[in-house]
């Protein structure tokens, strides 16, 4: 699997966002290890080193640890995950109230049309 | 110390000047991108390092000493064109690479070769161009360099080609090596390279760190290369 890199951002952040993304969505289980970086980087196909400087943001955010023998973990702290998972709900939250402030929607007709789709949206599980 | 020490290195041919008092420090550990429009000095500055052309002055240093002998036994490189004879089998060329440099490692050649999905037994003048890149990728890769100068590795394949070199270049470059790559298809390196260095009329115009660019510009790789180029 690839992502489709913007490359006028840095690649290093994007790495992050989408680990991040794996967290939240339960593809990286709590306690999981993760994948050595070489192999991160080819199953992505960027520099080994940005992949190095990605994990070791997830690492300061605590999302991940790693041991010097076993290698790099997902957290296994649930509240860390939850908190993330809180962070970019609201992101995601203030992407949209944004988007329908500028067509000129009200509150109401903004929480009244995600009612309206809410159960249309089959396995809409896309973060 | 940096891998590679560049001081107000010039190089004329005749009347023209390929390269024009170029300063450069290259550090181990990268994957650096070499960029610049065709005549911009890239091919001479690769063959210098590799120790392949030593009418130039200025300073240069390959971990800590001027290109020679001694310096070939640490850096592996592709040049722009190819060196290998279209009787051989890729067979053939690693048993010649294997005779040719203490340091070429028979196994990884086997791994790259299966990676590549390449018939060891088949001559080179059956294979494609993009075959025939990857047989040069192989052997370069092969070899437990410090440095690896690949002069324009994906030119002139295919695009899924492209794809699978960079993944071999990524897949074999070492924690501490340097690989130096030119190329005019930036587009295609920029998720690779932690450096880009391009070059006009003989010197560096812009010696940055890849995602330290994207911050800072807000500029993909290409579109800075455009526009300082344009």
């Amino acid at each position: 699997m690839t992502i489709n890199f913007d490359n006028q951002r840095p690649i290093y952040i994007q790495l992050l966002e989408h680990f991040q993304a794996e967290i939240i969505t339960g593809s990286w289980s709590p306690g999981q290890k993760i994948t050595s970086v070489r192999e991160l980087a080819l199953t992505y196909e960027v520099n080994p080193n940005t992949v190095q400087r990605a994990l070791s943001e997830l690492e300061r955010l605590n999302l991940a640890q790693s041991d010097r023998t076993r290698g790099r973990f997902v957290t296994e702290d649930l509240e860390v995950i939850k908190e993330l998972r809180r962070d970019s709900a609201r992101q995601m939250t203030e992407d949209y109230i944004r988007s329908a402030k500028s067509l000129q929607l009200d509150q109401d007709d903004a929480l009244s049309l995600v009612k309206k789709y809410w159960d249309e949206e089959e396995g809409g599980n896309t973060l | 110390m940096s891998l590679i020490e560049l001081k107000d290195l010039s190089k004329n041919y005749g009347h023209v000047r390929a390269l024009d008092r170029l300063n450069l420090n290259l550090d181990g550990g990268r994957i650096v991108g070499l960029a610049g429009p065709n005549g911009s000095g890239k091919t001479t500055l690769l063959r210098i390092l590799g120790a392949f052309d030593a009418a130039y002055s200025g300073e240069v240093r390959i971990d800590g000493h001027k290109p020679g002998l001694e310096t070939r036994s640490i850096v592996s490189y592709l040049p722009d064109k190819t060196a290998l004879s279209d009787w051989m089998t890729a067979n053939q060329a690693i048993a010649i690479y294997k005779n040719f440099f203490a340091d070429f490692d028979e196994g990884r050649a086997r791994e790259m070769l299966d990676f590549f999905k390449l018939e060891g037994s088949q001559k080179l003048s059956q294979m494609s161009k993009g075959m025939r890149e990857k047989v040069q990728i192989m052997l370069v890769m092969s070899r437990d360099a410090k440095i690896y100068l690949l002069d324009e590795p994906i030119s002139g394949v295919d695009p899924a080609s492209r794809k699978t070199i960079l993944r071999g270049i990524i897949s074999q470059a070492s924690e501490n090596s340097l690989v130096l790559l030119s190329t005019h298809l930036i587009q295609d390196i920029e998720p690779i390279v932690d450096e880009i260095v391009f070059l006009d009329y003989g010197r560096v115009v812009l010696h940055e760190q890849a995602d330290k660019m994207r911050a800072e510009r807000g500029q993909s790789l290409n579109e800075a290369f455009e526009e300082i180029f344009a």
